[in-house]
């Protein structure tokens, strides 16, 4: 196995509120990406992935702290702990944009509607590398084009109100690859695109990290999508990663109840005599604040039973690059019918 | 971008000419004439006016005839640089109001610097240190600054700078630099006087803009392009100034242009209190005497310098928002 690029250890964020108690809604993280690879984090609206997301790049808001776990990263001369970084630090700036990119969701709203895309992606090039303003503009084209823009020389003179939401996209590719990242993270960055358009992205997301090398944590809660474009697969349950593994073998056999509840609940092409009815999961996800002391999935589990309430379950290796947390794992199966 | 500016310039005049109607309109709407009010002003000192005389004036001046006719009269005489005689002053009305309405420009320009100079990182600073100390003092600052009247302040100054500093305070000039020309002890003295009232003129809107300023850019901190900009590794600073404090400004650069009609007509009471000579206290005299031909260069010059104003913030907003100036939404 290569040496991991990132990695997240037992990672907590909570925000805080002068009104109300703290939340937190980010309780156990623990992530592993390779270089070169794509990492998936999967799970519904709310569990906590955008949060995660941003936390590796410290762009969470002022009312957020990390309190516990590391967020080791390796910049090549060693690790670096960004969790211990002020984030607005040296040393975390230098991170951004050079070692680490993000895409968004909304291409619209994520860039400048006031400044043209070439002087948007020109900026980062030069706060990083270096260049002047004539040089700099020439890798913006040349980028805009390995992405995809047609006429990329005029198209950077373009606003964003100019372009589709798929031109939009791609050049906002175009500015998170400008300095060629060791790891991009893209947070649903095919969610407000049209089906078409998102094939289009995830294509070309696939290509760009062939050509440039870099590993991928890739936000969404699309099963389809996670099929199409991860190595890897991370499932998220309200601010617990509950299973982490190579995507063949989750999707193959998942081992914690709620990645097997998910996959369950994704509609399959079957002929109508075959059609079964989806199985969806049970109640609602409960709010941070009531979640259960041990397991998170407990409320909604169908083989909940003594230590899933109250006894966090440890993290149990069950394939070479396969964890989970779950106490159907540990303990033994007469104990479960008990 | 051209025909942009033609088209506004068209409107421009277009304007003005319908300004110029109403203005002349509302100046004779009180119920008689200069020399009514002329003659009220004799017979209450005890003199007797001679009906004959009065009749021959109303009609050397046309006072008798038509609304349109007069209207014609004037604005004729306007387009070709004549705008009429002060019936008051008994001089041309031109020659009254050049000096007074450079004044004018001059202090009230000064004080829309003044505040925009102020107010810029006071608001900037409010809204990126939301409900920190310095935004509950800015906060209260500028409430304090909205509330208390424009005259008030300038009294208070003018009592501070007395008992104090034995000044007395008041005027644009001091008398030997009255009519000299402009020169750099005439500048010089013109600092020494101007820095009150601009001081107190630029206060209320001070406040203003930085409430408005402040609400406009912690709409704009939340928008994801900020966290985008943050995200490219740039500085905080450099990401707010860029960012948000720009798209902030855009409905503020809107204002600009009915920001110096406002500044004119509240001036008023504060260039009477420090007895300054500008254009403010002049309209308003010339209004009460009826002194048609007075009021309405006044007000004609001052929408003229509103509707520039207004021209000059479309020019702007179009220049920093390609929204605008692509006609799009």
């Amino acid at each position: 196995m290569t040496k991991p690029l990132l990695t997240i250890n037992d990672m907590s964020i909570t925000f805080t509120s002068p009104d109300e108690a703290d939340i937190e809604a980010v309780r156990q993280v623990d992530l592993t990406l390779t270089p070169g690879k794509t990492l998936a984090l999967v799970g519904e609206s709310g569990c906590g992935k955008s949060v995660t997301a941003r936390a590796v790049l410290r762009l969470l808001d002022k009312n957020a702290k990390i309190p516990t776990g590391e967020i080791l990263f390796d910049t090549g001369s060693g690790a670096v702990d960004i969790a211990k970084l002020k984030s607005d630090s040296l040393a975390m700036r230098a991170l951004r944009g050079a070692e680490i990119s993000m895409i968004f969701q909304e291409p619209m709203s994520s860039l400048s509607p006031v400044h043209t895309i070439g002087d948007q992606v020109d900026e980062i090039i030069i706060l990083h590398d270096r260049l002047n303003k004539k040089q700099a503009r020439e890798r913006t084209v040349s980028l805009l084009d390995q992405v995809g823009v047609p006429g990329a020389r005029d198209r950077a003179n373009a606003y964003p109100f100019e372009l589709s939401g798929g031109l939009r996209q791609r050049a906002m590719i175009a500015m998170a690859l400008a300095c060629t990242p060791k790891l991009l993270i893209a947070d649903e960055p095919t969610t407000a695109l049209d089906v078409t358009t998102q094939a289009q992205i995830l294509d070309l997301l696939r290509q760009l990290q062939d050509d440039f090398g870099m590993a991928m944590l890739f936000i969404t809660h699309d099963l389809g999508v996670v099929a199409e474009i991860a190595d890897d697969i991370a499932v998220m349950y309200l601010g617990d990663v509950v299973e982490q593994g190579d995507v063949f073998d989750v999707f193959r056999a998942p081992k914690h109840p709620y990645t097997q509840a998910l996959m369950n609940s994704v509609p399959r092409l079957m002929r109508k005599a075959e059609r079964q009815r989806l199985t969806p999961i049970k109640g609602t996800v409960p709010s941070p604040k009531d979640r259960p002391v041990g397991c998170a999935f407990t409320s909604r589990c169908p083989h909940a039973f003594a230590p899933c309430p109250t006894v966090r379950p440890e993290r149990t290796q069950i394939g070479a690059d396969h964890v989970a947390r779950c106490h159907l794992l540990t303990h033994v199966r007469e104990e479960a019918m008990a | 971008m051209l025909a942009f500016i033609i088209r506004r310039t068209i409107a421009m005049v277009l304007t003005l000419v319908a300004v110029s109607i109403v203005a002349f309109a509302i100046i004779q709407l009180p119920p008689g004439d200069y020399l009514t009010s002329y003659i009220a002003q004799l017979s209450s000192t005890g003199d007797q006016v001679d009906p004959r005389v009065i009749e021959n004036l109303r009609a050397q001046y046309g006072l008798g005839e038509p609304f349109y006719v007069q209207y014609w009269k004037w604005i004729s005489g306007v387009v070709q640089g004549n705008f009429g005689h002060s019936f008051e002053w008994k001089r041309p009305v031109w020659e009254l109001i050049w000096g007074r309405l450079g004044n004018s420009v001059l202090v009230e320009g000064l004080a829309v610097i003044v505040m925009w100079l102020i107010a810029l990182p006071i608001g900037i600073y409010a809204a990126v240190r939301k409900y920190s100390l310095g935004d509950y003092l800015a906060t209260i600052a500028g409430f304090i600054g909205l509330a208390v009247p424009n005259f008030f302040f300038a009294l208070i100054l003018m009592y501070l700078a007395y008992v104090w500093f034995g000044v007395t305070m008041g005027g644009l000039f001091s008398p030997e630099f009255e009519n000299a020309r402009w020169s750099l002890p005439r500048i010089w003295d013109f600092f020494a006087h101007a820095w009150a009232p601009v001081l107190v003129l630029a206060t209320a809107g001070t406040a203003e803009l930085i409430r408005i300023l402040r609400a406009n850019l912690l709409d704009e901190l939340k928008k994801p392009y900020v966290v985008t900009a943050r995200a490219k590794g740039l500085p905080e600073w450099k990401v707010v100034l860029k960012y948000p404090v720009r798209l902030a400004l855009n409905p503020l650069v809107s204002t600009i242009g009915w920001l110096l009609p406002a500044l004119v007509s509240g001036s008023v009471i504060v260039s009477v209190v420090l007895n300054l000579p500008t254009a403010g206290p002049m309209l308003l005299r010339s209004l009460t005497t009826q002194d048609m031909y007075l009021a309405g260069a006044i007000i004609l010059l001052l929408s003229v310098l509103t509707v520039i104003g207004t021209l000059i913030s479309d020019i702007l907003l179009a220049l920093i928002d390609p929204r605008i100036r692509y006609g799009s939404k």
